[in-house]
């Protein structure tokens, strides 16, 4: 683990209301370079809605963070040229062959046209697509598509990658393999902000916090959490504690 | 400029896998204009008439004659009487009675004077009015007729001789397609900059990838001209396939130059890509973008002058007609092509059309947000 102990994205007391309704109450965090840091919670509970003022496309109602270094307020172009997203609905073009998407988002990012095609070969070899690159994406299965997703999101070798339940709808064994690639990425310096609801993801991460009702209600290493609340599961853990939640699923 | 040249090249990957663009653009111009200009025509022909005739006299029975061998009557009915023949317009079956009352031809020799009725059915508004005028046109010739037989050794001829001549400058045989084809077209245009161009970004919300865009750092302007370029070619593409149609299929060649219709038509497209910009930022689904662009285009189609000429409307209306493009574009699609008129002479509709397409953009621009 590339632990050097430099703090990459940082939030505190981050806060955003719609109306009455506090979305996201005061939280406060830090993730350090090359870490997996999981964000459970149940739906509603604002993991989505923190992330998106993390990548700047929603602004907070109070409370300052960083990311890579950069203010979210004032420095959002910095901070989006530094970040890697993949978000919850399925973003690529489906309309467009593999290797178009692999092009677009990449030169979108400014990656130059010589390292783009030798990244973009490395990238289909790696995800053994090389014969599927004038594919449509939306020929390829659900599985495949995530995979190529994540790959895509950190083609710039951004600082950091969010991803916003990366593998819903998909079975346990495509769920591992796509964790390899969170891992190979992860050892190569990259930070992972990622949420999920799938407890056996947590059990991945480096660290988790879990959020309910807006708030973060617990916030360590999986195995210091399960000693902390004597649990053997963060499965149970989160349930114990989601059960003092207010909000319903949407 | 990458950027921007990464964007257009998906955008047109995308254009280039879609049939339905690719049918919206080949298709709807040669359909719409191959159809439209025969079926909507102003020229009314056939005007059901029944007839009344109380007299059955000599005269009486030629001017039944002078309707008979028109054109633009059928006759569908000789009757008794009016109550019989208001029956005929109530069915449905006629459009207008023509009443020639008992002791027509008496009337005229003695009294020198007769009278007769004509009863319109209003309904369809257009037809009984262009009827009836035809009817008087008829009754007029008659009266000429009648009374140039009777007058025995003219000294000078007793009808008027002042014989109006009409010459229609600008569209001699009054060709019907030379009138519409034009207004067609704009319409069509109107439709590609309009509608294309929204359903494409309000799309990209619906699936999401507008967010994945909205994280990158593209900016802005790349975002918004990556989208309006691509539709704004389209936009010379369908002007072009239909001035093709024009002149193959009805002989429609400009008078005027074709360089100043493409000129007009390229800022007038950058109007109508401001619209559709502000409906895409304005609404979240497909049907929302629908619902507003129809909206809009119900308006400027029946208020720019292709159907009800805008110098007929009311005031109020007139000044409505100042604020919608597709009547600028319209007027200058005819002054080019029928009169053949100069860069001067549609200087006044380019410098509106102008101001529209910076409101529309500055508007849309503003109201564009990448962060929420």
């Amino acid at each position: 683990m590339h632990k050097e102990g430099q703090i990459v994205i940082s939030a505190s007391e981050l806060t955003k209301t719609f109306g009455d309704f506090t979305a996201v109450d005061h939280i406060s965090f830090e993730v350090k370079k090359g870490e997996i840091f999981g964000f459970l919670g149940a739906n509603g509970a604002g993991k989505t809605t923190a992330m998106k003022m993390l990548i700047g496309i929603l602004s907070p109602t109070s409370g300052n963070a960083s990311v890579a270094g950069y203010d979210i307020y004032t420095q959002t172009e910095h901070v989006k040229q530094n970040i890697g997203y993949m978000s919850q609905r399925f973003s690529l073009y489906e309309d467009i062959p593999v290797i178009e998407n692999i092009r677009f988002f990449g030169g979108i990012y400014g990656v130059g046209a010589k390292e783009l095609k030798a990244k973009s070969a490395a990238l289909l070899d790696k995800l053994e697509l090389t014969s599927s690159a004038k594919t449509l994406v939306r020929d390829l299965p659900l599985g495949w598509k995530q995979k190529l997703a994540f790959s895509i999101s950190i083609l710039h070798d951004p600082q950091v990658v969010f991803l916003d339940e990366p593998t819903g709808g998909v079975d346990p064994i495509t769920r591992r393999k796509f964790w390899e690639l969170i891992y190979e990425a992860a050892d190569r310096g990259v930070t992972v902000f990622v949420t999920t609801h799938y407890m056996d993801e947590a059990e991945y991460c480096d660290r988790i916090s879990i959020m309910v009702d807006g708030r973060i209600a617990a916030m360590d290493k999986p195995a210091i959490l399960k000693e902390q609340f004597q649990s053997p599961t963060i499965d149970a853990i989160f349930t114990q504690l989601a059960r003092g939640a207010k909000r319903t699923a949407d | 400029m990458r950027t921007l040249l990464i964007l257009l090249r998906k955008e047109f990957q995308q254009i280039r896998r879609n049939p339905s663009i690719l049918r919206i653009i080949f298709l709807m111009p040669a359909v719409q204009l191959l159809i439209l200009p025969l079926a909507a025509d102003y020229e009314v022909k056939h005007v059901n008439l029944t007839i009344v005739n109380n007299d059955h006299s000599t005269y009486a029975q030629r001017l039944v004659q002078k309707f008979e061998v028109s054109d633009h009557f059928n006759i569908t009915g000789y009757v008794d009487n009016y109550t019989e023949a208001l029956q005929t317009i109530e069915q449905d079956k006629a459009d207008i009675i023509i009443t020639i009352p008992d002791h027509f031809e008496r009337d005229l020799i003695r009294e020198d004077k007769s009278e007769l009725h004509l009863a319109v059915n209003a309904v369809n508004g257009a037809k009984g009015n262009i009827g009836s005028a035809y009817a008087m046109t008829i009754i007029n010739q008659f009266n000429q007729e009648v009374r140039s037989e009777w007058i025995v050794f003219p000294k000078t001829n007793p009808v008027p001789i002042i014989d109006v001549t009409t010459i229609n400058r600008f569209n001699d045989d009054m060709k019907y397609s030379l009138f519409m084809v034009p207004g067609i077209l704009v319409i069509l245009v109107t439709m590609v900059g309009s509608f294309l161009a929204s359903l494409n970004i309000v799309h990209e919300k619906e699936v999401g990838t507008i967010e994945q865009l909205n994280v990158s750092p593209i900016k802005k302007y790349q975002f918004i001209l990556g989208k309006l370029i691509p539709f704004w070619l389209l936009g010379f593409v369908v002007l072009t396939i239909g001035l093709l149609i024009a002149r193959l299929v009805y002989g429609i060649i400009p008078e005027g130059s074709l360089g100043l219709i493409y000129l007009f038509a390229s800022v007038y497209l950058l109007a109508l890509l401001g619209i559709g910009l502000l409906i895409s930022t304005l609404a979240e689904t497909q049907q929302q973008a629908m619902l507003m662009s129809f909206f809009f285009m119900m308006v400027f189609i029946l208020m720019g002058g292709l159907y009800t000429s805008i110098d007929g409307m009311p005031h109020w209306a007139q000044v409505v007609t100042r604020f919608n493009p597709v009547r600028y574009f319209i007027e200058v699609m005819r002054m080019v092509i029928m009169k053949g008129s100069g860069l001067r002479d549609i200087l006044p509709n380019l410098y509106a059309i102008g101001a529209m397409a910076i409101f529309f953009n500055t508007l849309a621009i503003l109201s564009y947000r990448k962060r929420s």
